[in-house]
């Protein structure tokens, strides 16, 4: 490994290389920031430019900076202005966008910037250790256990239920399900639910209703209430973090990196399940005192999508590498990029082409300082958008918001579709229903009833259910982390009641 | 009656109408050989509009008890706010989503901003207008030139 290491260090650290990540960095984050345009769409543009390169090194550590540029882009629009443009950094946005209102948006990116920079070296470190290891792991799932998991990551939605309100969550949940299932579906192939819409036969467009769900209605309260409107005086404060703050996030990085990077590792899961599943875990064994902050602006859920979405974005490239076999959309793209310069990815990649696979390894360190490097000093510039004033920044917010699901979906159908669902938020909003269990709801819907379908196909029935111990066990732990907060409400009504009557 | 149970009523009527779908008429079309499978393309949708039913009467009839709490914006003193102001930005989004096309990315999008700042009691134009020819200008390089993802610039009688 060590002299793996050593050639990865000496192809990652020549001058052209060292440029190429440099570039990808930057040239994420800064269209990342855009909704609409996720790792995806950016690597997918950088691939011609990458393999006009020639070098399959440099090529490779380009897209592979872009990608976590991208991310960390990403991750600054939802904390900013709600409108995450990418599934993997929607959970950012539940306590990133509150600190941002209470005038801590400073310190929302500095932790953003802190925590990615650690998920990602921490997660490049573990797939330094355990990447053949892992790949054999990875290949245990089947899809009975991705349903699990999926079920898992739905289980998400008891952090958004405030006291007594694990109800309305699970219908937001269930109705994200639904909308998920409108549209051809990947397995039947049959459209669905359409009405004979032929713009509804591609189903809702993901971004679409993101905006619709965060940026729209929270731009509404804005203009409704005025007074709230972005920070107090346009004084971008608090950039640093205490060393309290550092001592209560640093186990929950640790924590994330590890669960996010193995996450990462599962092909079909990704940064997306990783950050919910990151959000839901630490707000459940958070104490009490801390969970109720969850959603409010609380420093540890920030810290732990972020942390998780990072560790599983580098977890990802596993089964990338080692296997040949796509773990995400990103990186279906990007394998594609590796066929096209003439590499082939798995089992043989390691002895093979060691330059190759250890220069990436050695890329994601330097990207992941670089991006840390570059963006604490530029974050007082980036908050600073914020102090621009309401009458500019709303029709601002508004027109990115139109512009993500524009880009997103290149029809102008989905704007009015956009603007439909954005008054049915506002109204959902205004009588207090949890909106994120929607959106993650209809992020899972499609893969939950892909794997559901497949086990059910492959065993005729729900059997998959008890003959395998992991999935059982999976379903298991959702359904504890869905009804503890209905069990913690109740027994806090019953010890609250005992206390008035004098017991 | 509270407006989350009135949301959970109409939320209601929209399950029942989708289970009704699932449940009696979308697998009228499916193929004979589909039907020996142990999942149809009504399975999934069938447990989904059970859930949901079950979810919104476990509302509809408060079978869950939740700590009254103070809301962001209350909704039935709505006309304390900037109402007004709300829904002439939502008819100006809807307005730009039908004009994008004719009226091309340009003119529609700086007509946009601009007027999205007049309705929020902007008027200083000096300002307006060179802000929103800009930002529109520099987006549209972004995504036209450099990303290149067609946006129809001009009107088609511009030559757009």
């Amino acid at each position: 490994m060590l002299e793996g290491l050593l050639i990865g260090l000496q192809t990652a650290m020549s001058f052209q290389n060292l440029a190429m990540v440099i570039a990808g960095c930057l040239i994420g984050t800064f269209i990342g920031m855009l909704p609409g345009l996720g790792p995806m769409s950016i690597i997918a543009i950088m691939i011609p430019v990458a393999i006009s390169m020639g070098d399959p090194s440099a090529a490779l550590i380009l897209l592979a900076g872009v990608y976590y540029g991208a991310i960390f882009g990403g991750s600054t629009s939802s904390i900013l202005l709600n409108a995450p443009g990418v599934a993997g950094t929607v959970a950012s946005s539940f306590d990133g966008y509150p600190m941002a209102r209470q005038g801590k948006a400073g310190k929302a990116l500095t932790i953003a910037a802190i925590a990615s920079f650690a998920g990602g070296t921490i997660g490049a470190i573990l797939l330094m250790v355990f990447a053949p290891m892992l790949s054999s792991v990875a290949l245990l799932f089947h899809s009975a256990e991705y349903f699990a998991l999926m079920v898992v990551g739905l289980s998400a939605i008891a952090a958004f239920a405030g006291t007594g309100q694990v109800g309305k969550a699970l219908l937001m949940t269930v109705l994200g399900l639904i909308m998920a299932t409108v549209g051809e579906g990947a397995l039947f192939n049959l459209p669905r639910f359409t009405g004979g819409i032929m713009d509804l036969q591609s189903g809702f467009g993901f971004i679409t209703l993101a905006m619709a769900m965060f940026a729209l209605p929270e731009a509404l309260f804005l203009v409704l209430k005025p007074k709230d409107a972005g920070s107090a005086d346009g004084e971008i404060k608090d950039l640093r973090i205490t060393g309290a703050e550092a001592r209560s996030i640093a186990p929950v990085i640790g924590r994330q990196s590890i669960q996010g990077f193995f996450i990462g590792v599962l092909p079909g899961a990704g940064a997306t399940i990783a950050s919910f599943l990151g959000y839901a875990v630490e707000r459940n064994i958070a104490p009490k005192h801390e969970q109720d902050e969850f959603g409010k602006g609380s420093i540890k859920g920030l810290a732990a999508p972020e942390t998780a979405n990072n560790a599983a974005c580098t977890g990802s490239f596993v089964p990338l590498l080692t296997l040949g076999i796509p773990g995400s959309g990103t990186t279906a793209i990007l394998l594609g990029a590796l066929i096209a310069l003439n590499v082939s990815p798995g089992p043989r990649l390691m002895i093979d082409e060691p330059q190759i696979f250890w220069a990436v390894i050695m890329s994601m360190f330097i990207g992941n300082l670089v991006l840390l490097i570059l963006n604490l000093p530029l974050i007082p510039y980036i908050a600073k958008v914020l102090a621009i004033p309401r009458n500019y920044l709303i029709p601002f917010i508004l027109f990115f918001t139109l512009m993500g699901a524009y880009i997103g979906q290149n029809n102008a159908t989905e704007l009015l579709i956009l603007v439909a669902f954005g008054i049915c938020a506002t109204a959902l909003k205004f009588a207090d229903y949890p909106l994120a269990p929607l959106l993650i709801g209809f992020i899972l819907g499609g893969m939950l009833e892909n794997n559901f379908a497949r086990s059910m196909q492959l065993y005729d029935g729900v059997s998959f259910i008890w003959e395998r111990p992991m999935t059982l066990g999976l379903l298991v732990i959702a359904a504890i982390l869905i009804l503890l907060p209905s069990y913690r409400a109740r027994r806090a009504r019953l010890r609250a009641q005992g206390v008035a009557d004098g017991d | 009656m509270a407006l989350d149970r009135w949301i959970a009523l109409i939320l209601l009527g929209i399950c029942l109408t989708y289970g009704y779908t699932a449940w009696f008429t979308m697998d009228a079309s499916l193929a004979p050989f589909m039907k020996r499978n142990p999942i149809w393309p009504s399975t999934f949708p069938k447990v989904l509009s059970v859930l949901a039913t079950l979810a919104c009467l476990s509302i509809l009839l408060g079978l869950e008890k939740s700590e009254a709490k103070e809301p962001e914006i209350d909704y039935r003193r709505l006309h304390e706010y900037k109402l007004g102001q709300a829904v002439m930005l939502l008819a100006l989004m809807a307005a730009y989503a039908l004009c994008l096309r004719p009226l091309g990315f340009l003119i529609s999008t700086t007509a946009f901003l601009v007027l999205g700042s007049f309705i929020l009691g902007e008027r200083k134009w000096l300002v307006m207008i060179p802000i929103a020819l800009t930002a529109t200008g520099v987006v549209w390089y972004l995504v036209q030139e450099v990303l290149g993802i067609y946006m129809r610039p001009l009107p088609g009688f511009l030559g757009g």
